[in-house]
């Protein structure tokens, strides 16, 4: 898959209270969690922002709370991935389970700035910023996870899953008889 | 042979899998998971899509509203109603109504339903609170509680672990909200960034069951997958009388390997406060210079049990609340509530003018229950200081002790309990 977008640069430690403050949990509407992504860090970024734009991070990017409206909030404003120096643990999963694109790549977010048009190729591993000609590595991900994201998501995997034990089910009956 | 953490034994316990090393995925079967009134709904919306015909066992799910209830407007009624519809039709059996209601992490604990060597799994960060037990509790989100909820089992990836050793003895007013602020302050909020936090030594054996709540609790705010302390005697006369199961002790080897050990001496450390805006800016209550507060709150999973309740009412008992302070008690849990009353704390609250809530997580995240206006401060015994955690985006947050935030509110400025007492 090739991602490509504008990038919008966003300091370390973004906390999970940033990209979607509590007052607005009381819904979990995609939409109306995009309506106030970010909204405690730049008010204007939701109006500023075109959807397929890419934000480029620090570390620790979604540290705090477990809400995977964060996740939900971002990907419904739009945004076509996320690339950091580092990605705070359930962030991480959450991401990777609902299907909104994350990199971990230390220089690309580094050197990203506001504007840069950038290119990932996931099927590579690399991130292109056509803006300043450079070319980075996305540090590879672990082979499971790899399968979640092949599959679309961890929903689909359960499914998967569950098929899987309800065969398995059917072949220990058949087998008892 | 290399000797084994507690948190690869209790992995081993739970997997398939033999012979796993650091940075492998496991596939582990979980004996508990949770989701509370934000996390629930999204999770239970996921488990109806993957067409699972139940969830994995009935007596091992926990459906906690704490974050907005008493439901504190319709948006959040509905919520609450679906976790609740949900629960009956699924015939889940630890869900928990308003009145029965408490703040999920000191809950469950509180109700034996999670123990040591468990494999604890809630759809929220602060999950790592029963690490104080001997468990192996993880916060996750709520897709993966979904998939936790058809499947009984979670993917997770074995993590190294950080061990801490505290010794000496702990200066007065400090506790183990000082310690865990201390600690973070030494690594930072990233410092255990998919690590484990293993909290050891003789100031730790000598913490009470609250304490060491307090101190897994924020275990997450170094980014940490969870904190542990091994069980003792004081662990398992908590139990006594709660576990609704057997349950089974695991403690680290003496050869056990780590990525690194800390080792801090408890009596060089002051009560801590965490300035605006991360947990990792603690300074000690000498450093804290003028700070005038609003509003101070007592409560949360990190800081909501009796005990902390019975050190602010220490210093409240016979004192008056700062004319220009709010000072909001909440008890995590209605036992705890109930004690409170038994002890006639709450009578020294009220007559200090201070107001008692029902149990609820509410100004914590800046749900509701005191939330505050721009340009406002808050001592807090809560977690998180982060931009806008308490309210509008521009007041600021402060977090200490139930000792430190009951001082300030007589006060009306950040101050050590020493100058009120």
């Amino acid at each position: 898959m090739i991602i490509k977008g504008k990038a919008w640069k966003f300091p370390d430690h973004i906390d999970t209270d940033l990209i979607i403050p509590a007052r607005y949990l009381n819904t979990s509407d995609p939409e109306e969690l995009a309506r106030h992504c970010m909204e405690d860090y730049d008010a204007t970024f939701i109006k500023k922002m075109s959807r397929g734009d890419i934000i480029v991070a620090g570390k620790n990017f979604g540290c705090g709370s477990s809400r995977e409206h964060a996740p939900l909030a971002l990907k419904a404003a739009g945004v076509s991935a996320v690339i950091a120096k580092s990605f705070a643990r359930i962030f991480f999963r959450n991401a990777i389970n609902i299907g909104l694109p994350i990199f971990e790549a230390e220089e690309a977010a580094e050197e990203g700035l506001t504007g840069d048009q950038l290119e990932v190729d996931t099927r590579e591993g690399i991130i292109k910023n056509l803006s300043q000609d450079k070319v980075y590595q996305i540090n590879p991900l672990p082979e499971f996870i790899q399968s979640i994201i092949a599959l679309g998501g961890l929903k689909e995997y359960v499914q998967e899953e569950l098929k899987r034990r309800e065969k398995d089910v059917q072949y220990g009956e058949k087998k008892e008889l | 042979m290399v000797g084994k953490t507690i948190v690869e034994k209790i992995l081993s316990a739970h997997t398939t899998t033999s012979n796993f090393k650091i940075g492998d995925i496991l596939k582990a079967r979980v004996d508990f998971a949770f989701a509370n009134d934000i996390t629930g709904p999204l999770a239970i919306k996921y488990f109806q899509e993957t067409g699972a015909r139940g969830v994995f066992d009935k007596r091992r799910i926990g459906l906690i509203p704490d974050h907005f209830t008493p439901n504190k407007d319709i948006k959040s009624a509905e919520q609450c109603k679906l976790l609740r519809e949900f629960a009956r039709e699924e015939g889940i059996e630890n869900y928990f109504e308003v009145g029965k209601m408490g703040i999920e992490h000191a809950l469950l604990p509180e109700k034996g339903l999670v123990l040591p060597g468990d494999l604890v799994v809630g759809a929220d960060s602060h999950t790592d609170t029963s690490g104080a037990l001997g468990a192996l509790a993880i916060g996750v989100g709520s897709t993966d509680l979904a998939a936790i909820m058809a499947l009984g089992e979670v993917w997770l990836r074995v993590p190294p672990t950080l061990k801490f050793v505290y010794s000496g003895k702990l200066n007065k007013w400090v506790g183990g909200k000082d310690l865990i602020l201390y600690t973070i302050s030494l690594i930072g909020v990233e410092g255990a960034n998919y690590r484990v936090m293993e909290f050891t030594g003789e100031a730790i054996r000598s913490l009470s069951m609250d304490n060491r709540f307090t101190m897994c609790n924020m275990a997450i705010e170094a980014g940490a997958k969870t904190g542990i302390i091994e069980p003792d005697e004081i662990t398992l006369e908590y139990l006594r009388g709660r576990a609704v199961r057997p349950y089974q002790v695991y403690k680290s080897d003496p050869d056990a390997s780590y990525e690194k050990i800390i080792e801090i001496e408890v009596s060089k450390i002051e009560p801590q406060v965490a300035f605006p805006h991360l947990p990792e800016k603690s300074k000690p209550i000498s450093k804290v210079g003028e700070v005038k507060i609003d509003q101070a709150v007592i409560g949360s999973c990190t800081n909501g049990r009796i005990e902390d309740l019975r050190i602010a009412a220490q210093i409240l008992k016979g004192q008056q609340v700062h004319p220009e302070v709010r000072l909001i008690i909440i008890p995590a849990t209605p036992e705890v509530y109930r004690e409170a009353l038994r002890e006639g704390l709450l009578e020294i609250f009220t007559s200090a003018g201070a107001v008692v809530s029902t149990p609820t997580c509410g100004p914590c995240l800046g749900g509701h229950m005191g939330v505050l206006a721009a340009g406002e401060k808050a001592i807090s015994t809560t977690n998180r200081n982060f931009v806008g955690r308490m309210g509008h985006p521009q007041s600021e947050v402060y977090l200490a002790s139930p000792a430190v935030a009951a001082a300030s509110a007589l006060a009306g400025r950040i101050v050590s309990p020493e100058e009120v007492i």
